[in-house]
């Protein structure tokens, strides 16, 4: 198979995928007697097409960056995190209980502390799992996917036993201090003047361009990221290096795992001010098709969550808009994660095609 | 075509078996092979010999149908043949047998035999030819194998019986070999060329590719030297010596057996002591080594592959887990594997260049750059600070290396499969002798490299140890160990048969340690 140009690996590829997605979506919402044209300007018009639509996409992109970059981290350790969702529920465990512990003067004071807890208890229920693989070798992907539902079904048990305020019919817990609310886009100075409506996307965008960074510098610049790719690529190698498979494995998954929990400062925190169940509605498997798509990369993770919060964004708009259904929306998300994720190789390989050198001479 | 075995000998005006006219394939910008032309005679033994990346692996894949030539023909028997694909090539009367063998592991020997090429729907009659063809052939040509054994249950050289006769089965006539005896015993490699040689009695033409000198100078009859692509020359085989055929192939004069000076042995390096290691099925690998070297001599070991060299190299380096004692230095270094590991061995003085450099000694999807700094990644000049890495560091420090070492492209970020195996050998060398270290493992150091850079790699070698460094050499390659060592250990099943001079032995006497005859018994 002809090799690629480098970018015609990295832009073209994903692009075509897209496309192709794209036309399947199309005819499948023929298929069902609806216009793929109105579906496509409404899903563009209410994700992107104003400030306040963009409001909601970066809502949705911020969690996204968290699970992709948490799928990446244990990715390029050849470990492949399932339980992004569990561990970000669990980190909004942590965000909770920081945020009603105590009535918090103002949010950059709240911020850090939460932030600190949603890491360390998304780590902690990454923990167990990466304990297993790293002395037992029990499959990470079993373990992380079981750990989803134990930790679901711990969140249910704390939010209807232990924190349910007296008095409230709803699983949840009681509405964090005012002092713990962060700041939307809008709340913030200059910001305000773009968006200039009410909109869920909120400060907690720029901890997660700022952990986009972290993990670059972490995977590409410093040894433990230099160990974790070494792991990654060859087990028997790294042993040969004098790195430890157990040190690299729990790690790479405590990171992992934080990144997930991280997510749960702008849901938790920063949008519903109070822990939900199922707080993180899916977020950590989108994380999957996010680092997918992003080819395990920071700046393509970024841009894929982007991506993916259009379309879980533009998906809501149109089962609200017009009277195609909003399943379509798991639709279309699972025919993009199907042909980026999946098919891309296919793609590579009819690529391939226009890319071989044509004139031996020329080189 | 198949019939015609026995009366196509005696015309000796007979069209040549194979002949390639002007073939021609590139990659890309890559010019694997340039106008390519061979003729070999009905019945002859013809090598293709070669560096790693010469071509001649891409030409016996277009021969096979495996890739299409951009230009030239292929003529069989006199006939143009097209050969689009393995069916056609199978067709035509060729067998190939490659380096790794492709057989069912869990297949008997009679179901490797018959895959793809079954008479009909039902197994049972196809088995029952394949005994009786399996019998007739092992009487003619000495291919005694077990029909009813597993495949994973058979020796590597009996593995390599059932590749050849799965060919002979499907009647080829022509029987391409690929670096048949790398994984051989030297007994095996024996029997092997025993077969070869009734094969080409009946008839059969034999291609050998190799780049080993002295299998082609033993057993074909003319050889081809092919060099970038290009075929240098085609020569009669009794008429040339290894040194012509060695600079046929380098394009320059090259030194198969480099100069030493006599060892000056100084104080002990190292001292290992009733050493033994399990492996993970809790099998004994190593049956109580004992063994020293001095600063400023070689060890070497000698061997054939799976008799314990691998669980030496790995104790030694801090990979395994063993009991028994390792003095390093007049220090006892730790065995059980939880106090140390490569980098404890590191620190100690310990170098390592493993026998397995695709999958142990280096990560072949980083950059040069980055495997220079594998398993030294925590040397503090490596270091910008606390938290990172110097990239820039190390990308200077392995420029220099490489330049040091010759690698061949001098590109520190381009990935380490890029690269050809000598170069990565080298890669690896400079990254582990350019630390000085007290004591060098070195295992394979010339597996896969080419023989300009074998020259080169056995220098540094012998330069280490007339730096008074301490150097552990294991190697199947007797021709290395001979040629290298200052003291030879012959290891057979996990234990050390005994020590000879390389000045005073012979490949025969070391040979038979080798298959495990006591050494009193060889000597």
């Amino acid at each position: 198979m002809t090799r690629l140009p480098r970018w015609a690996d990295v832009v073209l590829v994903p692009l075509i995928s897209l496309l192709l997605a794209g036309i399947i979506s199309a005819l499948v919402i023929l298929a069902i007697g609806q216009s793929p044209r109105e579906a496509l300007s409404t899903m563009v018009t209410g994700s992107v097409g104003s400030a306040y639509a963009w409001g909601y996409t970066l809502y949705y992109a911020t969690s996204f960056m968290f699970t992709g970059l948490a799928v990446t981290v244990a990715f390029h350790g050849s470990l492949f995190n399932i339980g992004g969702e569990g561990q970000a529920q669990l980190g909004g465990l942590g965000v909770a209980l920081v945020c009603l512990a105590l009535p918090w003067p103002h949010w950059t004071l709240a911020l850090p502390v939460a932030m600190v807890a949603g890491a360390l208890f998304g780590a902690a229920w990454a923990a167990l799992p990466a304990y297993l693989q790293a002395r037992r070798g029990s499959h990470i992907v079993i373990t992380t996917i079981m750990f989803n539902y134990i930790g679901a079904a711990l969140i249910i048990y704390l939010l209807v036993n232990v924190l349910r305020p007296a008095g409230q019919m709803d699983p949840a817990t009681a509405r964090f201090p005012a002092g713990a609310a962060l700041p939307t886009l809008h709340d913030l100075p200059i910001l305000n003047l773009i968006f200039d409506k009410k909109i869920p996307a909120n400060v907690t965008l720029f901890v997660a361009l700022f952990a986009c960074w972290l993990v670059w510098l972490l995977l590409w610049r410093t040894r433990l990221g230099y160990e974790i790719r070494a792991f990654g690529k060859s087990e028997p190698a790294a042993l040969y290096a004098g790195i430890s498979p157990f040190k690299v494995t729990m790690l790479a998954m405590l990171v992992s795992g934080a990144l997930a929990g991280l997510m749960s400062i702008n849901n938790v925190m920063g949008e519903s001010g109070r822990l939900l169940q199922n707080s993180s509605e899916g977020a950590g498997f989108i994380g999957i098709a996010v680092a997918l798509m992003g080819r395990n990369h920071p700046i393509g993770v970024f841009l894929a969550a982007i991506l993916f919060g259009m379309l879980y964004q533009g998906g809501a708009e149109i089962g609200l808009w017009t009277s195609i259904p909003i399943e379509l929306r798991t639709v279309v998300q699972g025919l993009v994660i199907l042909f980026t994720g999946a098919l891309d190789h296919m793609v590579r390989m009819m690529l391939g095609v226009f890319f071989r050198p044509r004139r031996t001479e020329v080189a | 075509m198949t019939g015609g075995n026995a009366s196509g000998r005696q015309e000796t005006a007979a069209p040549f078996a194979i002949e390639l006219r002007g073939i021609s394939k590139a990659f890309g910008p890559v010019q694997a092979n340039k106008d390519i032309s061979i003729q070999v005679a009905k019945g002859s033994i013809h090598g293709i010999i070669g560096e790693n990346g010469a071509g001649k692996s891409t030409l016996m894949s277009i021969l096979y149908g495996f890739y299409k030539a951009d230009a030239g023909e292929v003529l069989i028997n006199g006939q143009p043949t097209a050969i689009p694909d393995s069916q056609a090539a199978i067709r035509a009367g060729i067998g190939m047998v490659f380096q790794h063998f492709k057989l069912v592991q869990n297949f008997s020997v009679l179901e490797n035999v018959i895959l793809g090429a079954e008479d009909g729907a039902l197994l049972r009659p196809s088995l029952a030819k394949a005994r009786k063809v399996l019998a007739e052939l092992a009487e003619e040509y000495e291919l005694e194998v077990e029909p009813d054994a597993v495949i994973e249950e058979l020796s590597v050289g009996h593995q390599q019986r059932v590749e050849i006769l799965k060919a002979l089965y499907r009647h080829a006539d022509i029987l391409i070999l690929d670096e048949p005896t790398g994984v051989l015993t030297p007994a095996e490699a024996d029997h092997l060329f025993r077969i070869l040689r009734n094969l080409k009695e009946q008839g059969k033409t034999v291609i050998l590719i190799t780049h080993k000198l002295r299998e082609i100078m033993e057993i074909t009859d003319t050889v081809s030297v092919m060099r970038r692509g290009e075929m240098t020359a085609t020569v009669r085989t009794a008429g040339t010596s290894p040194e012509e055929l060695a600079e046929l192939m380098v394009g320059r004069k090259v030194l198969l057996h480099v100069p030493k000076e006599e060892a000056k042995p100084g104080r002990t390096v190292l001292e290992v002591k009733d050493l033994r290691v399990r492996d993970d099925d809790g099998v004994e690998r190593l049956k109580g080594i004992d063994l020293t070297i001095r600063a400023g001599e070689i060890l070497g070991i000698a061997g054939v592959a799976g008799n314990g060299q691998t669980e030496l190299l790995e104790v030694l380096g801090g990979i395994a887990d063993g009991t028994g004692s390792i003095v390093l230095n007049g220090e006892s270094l730790d065995l059980t594997g939880k106090f140390s590991d490569g980098q404890s061995r590191r620190r100690q003085g310990i170098s390592h260049v493993p026998e397995d450099r695709q999958h142990l000694g280096m990560i072949m999807d980083f950059t040069a750059w980055e495997n220079t700094a594998f398993g030294y990644h925590h040397d503090p000049a490596y270091q910008k600070n606390r938290w990172l890495m110097d990239n820039d560091a190390i990308l200077e420090d392995t420029k220099g290396k490489m330049e040091r070492f010759d690698v061949r492209p001098p590109i520190p970020t381009l990935q380490a499969k890029s690269f050809s195996g000598g170069n990565q050998q080298k890669i690896i060398l400079a990254r582990e002798i350019e630390r000085n270290p007290d004591l060098l493992l070195v295992g394979q150091p010339t597996r896969g490299v080419d023989i300009g850079a074998i020259e080169f790699i056995h220098k540094r070698i012998v330069e280490l140890r007339d730096a008074g460094k301490a150097v552990l050499l294991v190697s199947v390659e007797l021709d290395e160990i001979m040629s290298l060592s200052d003291r030879i250990a012959v290891m057979f099943d996990g234990r050390i048969m005994g020590e000879r001079d390389p000045r005073t032995t012979n490949e025969r006497e070391l040979g038979l340690l080798m298959a495990g005859v006591s050494g009193e018994a060889a000597a």
